[in-house]
């Protein structure tokens, strides 16, 4: 499990991204890819390049909001920020996964052989 | 709402897309240096800072491909992308486009202007209102125009009777004949004038423009004369001046009133006479025609729940019951009902569905010689499809673009094809004198548009997809392999590209079968012994007043002839009424000392003639002696019949010297015998016919016939001028060369040949490009193969041999198969020919000859080069 690293889920990333936003307030694209990989402990296979499809696709969407902006060391950079609409749909997500996970979670417990009781 | 907000969002991406893809590319820069900073503040060197930071990010490009189609309408935004991409790429290689163009526009226009033909004439429904209403009467009789036409009395007998018929109208079929001279309007003129019933409009359901129609009164006995005109004829003669009603003109001696004008969609002769014309309506005095005999075409309009097998149910039932009750009716009417549009056109319809078919397959070719255009441009091309494939393009996406291209090609193929076929059509709808029905209403229409935007979609997408299939299957890694020259490489295509070769000319070879076939048969029908001649001979129709007098007639044709033989150029002259191939009208005619069933045909075509006529016309006496002066005058009533009026009514005898029943009570003297002519088309054998001098039958109109070695426009003037000294009302008609008869009669055929031909030849010629094609393809990639070989000592003729029997076999291996669909395709043509066998073996063999030699002609080319090929430049050329 060390060496290689987790493919991301179809729809994952846009999640990740939105509870990023939500939890850290306004970021721009780099800090929100480094943040994902900070917070999985550089366990999922994240191309960065790719956050940017998940941002304008969250963005058309009305979930986030992104203004241009100077960042920390005066670079241009477009900011995004979650919005109203992002949140509900951030907390029906969550709130999916949660219940997606605990069923995956329950049915790779079943032990082996248990079927022959 | 939401998905509304959504779509609107990636609409408006499609307007955008140039700004968001700057956006993205700043966006992405300060993301790479936000990054290279971390990692060097992290105590990376410069170098392997960027470095990590790219690996980080992945590939650009496949980043802001996502982003693309994340953020827009894919689809379209691609679409758009791919229609750019193909304008550009088609203009770089103008040669190639316009080729392409070139041959997509014939394809398409050709298929434009028959889908047009076939629409105006099959499809569209006649012009005019609730037109499969419309019933025409015909009395399955064979023989002249009399013997499918009824008589008033029986006419009008089941007009009252029948119940299921809304409105019975008729027309009379000799309107051809009905020339009437107008005098009193400038200089005079012939016309051509159609006596039609009361209701005759109103059950086309045909309005007057303006004016009035004729109505029920104006066809009683003794009414004063009243006329419609036509559209064109108003036009042309009266400037289109509205003030015409009520103004009189002069017919044929009669003061006649203008009451009306038929609207320019009223084309009469279209619909029901093709190649003639129709310049006024004037009522059908039935009283008058009622002592004529058969003179009525019929057409009905069913009720609306009325089918017209019920109708001929009970048309079954009343005929034979109408018979009973008037024994005095000539023949037995009865009545096959055909729908008027199947008469105007359904014996065209064999002829529309072959050309229909010649012209889809001419479709065919020019898909396979496209998808080889094509795929020989993919062998240059691999190297950018390798490239964007390597560069995250999926294999779809390539096969789009591919398809995109090729229907941008089809478009401008069919734009061009349809100013073509525009062009086509206008020129055919003003060829007045084919004689095939609603020619002049042939237009591309909003139909024959519909069906462009199909065939071009299809062919688009058809000849896209081999060169999309066959990339699909080729390999990356080895198209990017700087090869290019190899010999193995492209080996499949090759083969591809063979199997469309050898298709190509195995429809080629279909059509030109087809074509042959059908050509050989033009030709049977044009050598086909007409009776009488044509070089030399022209006719003019000419005008005299005889007060229906018989010795006046006599005096005054003698009069003319005597002028017009003395008259310098003219060698022979003779008066008849109808001329062969034109019209005619039969009368009985029996042997009286023959016994005859019930049902058999006593009637023969009939023709007034002077003496002189049946040699200025050249036809044959085999027997007996033409007419003089004194026939039917001074001494007895005299006949000459043809050979197949001999042949049926005296089989075994010599009728000359015979008497013969016809004319009335007094049986006729048979004074000779002539050669059978061409009645009423080329390519029906002549029935029975029998020629009466002008001294014993009133004629019906009258041509006058001349064998001259003057042109025609040379001879009208002498000529006119001589008849206006004997009748100053004389119009001013003009000489028609006799062979224009015979051009008319075979102008269908002739239509049809042509078109068939030249898609026979566009064929050829377009197999003959594809192996061409093909062939010198396969040369240029084995440049240095065939340099090699020569270097090794193999001669120019060796290299030329192997190009062309290589040439050869893809030939052969497409007339093989071309000859079997040929044979079954020719079975499906076999009603359509004269004279000549479906198989016959000439045609083929001409055909596969000429296969053969275009083959070898597009070999030899490439061929030919082969041999020049220079061993060591070609070595060098690595």
């Amino acid at each position: 499990m060390s060496d290689s690293k987790l493919d991301l889920l179809q729809g994952t990333l846009d999640l990740m991204v939105l509870q990023t936003l939500a939890a850290m307030g306004s970021l721009h694209g780099y800090g929100i890819a480094r943040r994902i990989e900070q917070v999985s402990g550089d366990e999922v296979l994240l191309n960065q390049g790719t956050i940017y499809a998940s941002l304008v696709r969250l963005q058309q969407r009305g979930w986030i909001s992104a203004e241009w902006g100077t960042s920390d060391n005066n670079r241009r950079a477009k900011f995004y920020s979650i919005t109203h609409r992002g949140r509900r749909q951030l907390r029906e997500d969550a709130a999916y996964w949660e219940r997606l996970s605990g069923v995956m979670k329950r049915v790779l417990a079943m032990a082996e052989g248990q079927g022959k009781s | 709402m939401d998905w509304l907000r959504h779509s609107f969002q990636r609409f408006r991406v499609l307007f955008h897309g140039a700004a968001l893809d700057n956006d993205l590319d700043v966006e992405m820069a300060s993301h790479l240096e936000m990054a290279v900073e971390e990692n060097r503040n992290n105590g990376m060197s410069p170098e392997e800072a960027r470095r990590q930071a790219l690996l980080k990010f992945g590939g650009s490009t496949r980043a802001k491909e996502e982003h693309r189609e994340s953020r827009g309408i894919p689809f379209l935004e691609n679409t758009w992308r791919d229609l750019h991409y193909a304008i550009r790429t088609l203009r770089n290689d103008r040669a190639f486009t316009a080729i392409a163009i070139l041959i997509l526009a014939l394809g398409i226009g050709a298929n434009i202007v028959v889908f047009s033909v076939v629409n105006t004439l099959l499809l569209r429904p006649l012009p005019f209102a609730n037109s499969q209403q419309l019933v025409w009467f015909s009395d399955g009789h064979v023989g002249g125009l009399s013997s499918v036409t009824y008589n008033v009395g029986s006419y009008e007998e089941f007009r009252r009777l029948n119940q299921s018929f809304q409105q019975v109208t008729a027309y009379q079929t000799f309107w051809g004949s009905s020339e009437y001279n107008m005098t009193g309007h400038g200089d005079p003129q012939h016309l051509q004038g159609v006596m039609v019933a009361d209701n005759f409009l109103s059950t086309l359901g045909v309005q007057p423009e303006f004016g009035r129609a004729i109505l029920a009164a104006d066809c009683a006995k003794g009414a004063p004369m009243v006329v419609m005109l036509s559209h064109g004829f108003w036009q042309q003669e009266f400037a289109g001046d509205r003030s015409v009603i009520g103004r009189s003109v002069t017919l044929s001696n009669q003061t006649a009133t203008i009451v009306g004008v038929l609207p320019a969609s009223f084309d009469f002769p279209s619909v029901f006479s093709p190649g003639l014309k129709a310049d006024f309506f004037l009522p059908a005095y039935m009283d008058d025609l009622r002592e004529w005999g058969n003179t009525l075409a019929i057409i009905g309009r069913l009720k609306p729940d009325i089918s017209i097998s019920q109708a001929q149910a009970e048309a079954k039932i009343l005929y034979p019951q109408l018979r009973a009750a008037h024994p005095e009716w000539f023949a037995d009417y009865t009545a096959d009902f055909a729908s008027l549009k199947d008469y105007v056109s359904g014996n065209l319809r064999r002829s529309l569905f072959v050309l229909w078919a010649a012209v889809g397959l001419i479709l065919l070719i020019v898909c396979v010689n496209l998808a080889n255009l094509l795929l020989a441009r993919m062998a240059s091309r691999s190297k950018e499809f390798a490239m964007r494939g390597a560069l995250g393009a999926s294999r779809s996406r390539l096969i789009r673009q591919l398809i995109t291209e090729s229907l941008v090609l089809s478009c401008a193929g069919a734009v061009c094809g349809v100013l073509l076929a525009y062009g086509v059509t206008v020129y055919l709808a003003q060829q007045g004198s084919i004689g095939l029905p609603l020619l002049s209403s042939i237009r591309v229409d909003a139909a024959s548009l519909i069906w462009t935007l199909f065939i071009t979609v299809v062919v688009g997408i058809l000849f896209g997809l081999a060169p999309g299939l066959a990339m699909s299957g080729g390999d990356v890694q080895e198209s990017l392999k700087d090869s290019g020259r190899g010999t193995s490489e492209g080996k499949s295509q090759i083969n591809t590209r063979s199997i469309l070769v050898v298709s190509e000319v195995a429809l080629a070879c279909v059509l030109l079968v087809g074509a042959g076939l059908l050509l050989r048969s033009f030709l049977r029908v044009l050598d086909v012994d007409l009776g009488f001649q044509t070089s030399r001979v022209a006719s003019l129709q000419i005008d005299y007043d005889d007060n229906d007098k018989t010795e006046k007639r006599v005096a005054i044709l003698q009069e003319i002839l005597t002028r017009a033989r003395a008259l310098p150029g003219i060698e022979t002259a003779g008066v008849v009424d109808m001329l062969p191939l034109d019209r005619n009208r039969s009368w009985g005619f029996s042997n009286p000392l023959r016994a005859y069933q019930k049902g058999e045909n006593r009637s023969a075509i009939v023709r007034i003639v002077t003496p002189g006529y049946l040699g200025a016309l050249g036809i044959r006496l085999i027997d007996g002696r033409d007419f003089n002066w004194r026939d039917g005058i001074s001494s007895e009533k005299a006949v000459i019949i043809n050979q197949s009026a001999a042949r049926y009514h005296w089989p075994g005898q010599n009728p000359v010297g015979r008497l013969a029943n016809c004319l009335g009570k007094e049986p006729v003297r048979i004074i000779g015998v002539v050669a059978d002519v061409r009645i009423s088309s080329m390519e029906a054998s002549p029935g029975a016919e029998m020629y009466v001098p002008v001294s014993e039958g009133s004629p019906e109109g009258n041509q006058l016939v001349v064998r001259s070695s003057l042109p025609p426009d040379q001879l009208t003037p002498v000529v006119i001028s001589t008849l206006r000294e004997l009748n100053p009302a004389q119009p001013a008609t003009t000489f028609i060369p006799v062979q224009s008869l015979v051009d008319h009669s075979v102008s269908p055929r002739r239509f049809f040949v042509l078109l068939v031909a030249t898609f026979a030849v566009l064929g050829l010629v377009l197999a003959a490009l594809g192996i061409y094609g093909v062939i010198s393809y396969s040369v240029t990639r084995q440049t240095q193969e065939i340099g090699i070989r020569m270097a090794l000592g193999a001669s120019p003729r060796r290299v030329q041999w192997s190009v062309l029997s290589k040439t050869m076999r893809l030939a052969l291996m497409g007339m093989a198969i071309g000859a079997l669909a040929s044979f079954a395709a020719s079975k499906v043509i076999a009603s359509l020919l004269f004279n000549i066998e479906a198989s016959d073996p000439a045609t083929f063999v001409g055909v596969l000859l000429l296969l053969l030699a275009v083959g070898l002609l597009a070999g030899y080319l490439p061929a030919f080069r082969a041999t020049r090929i220079n061993p060591t430049t070609a070595l060098r050329f690595e």
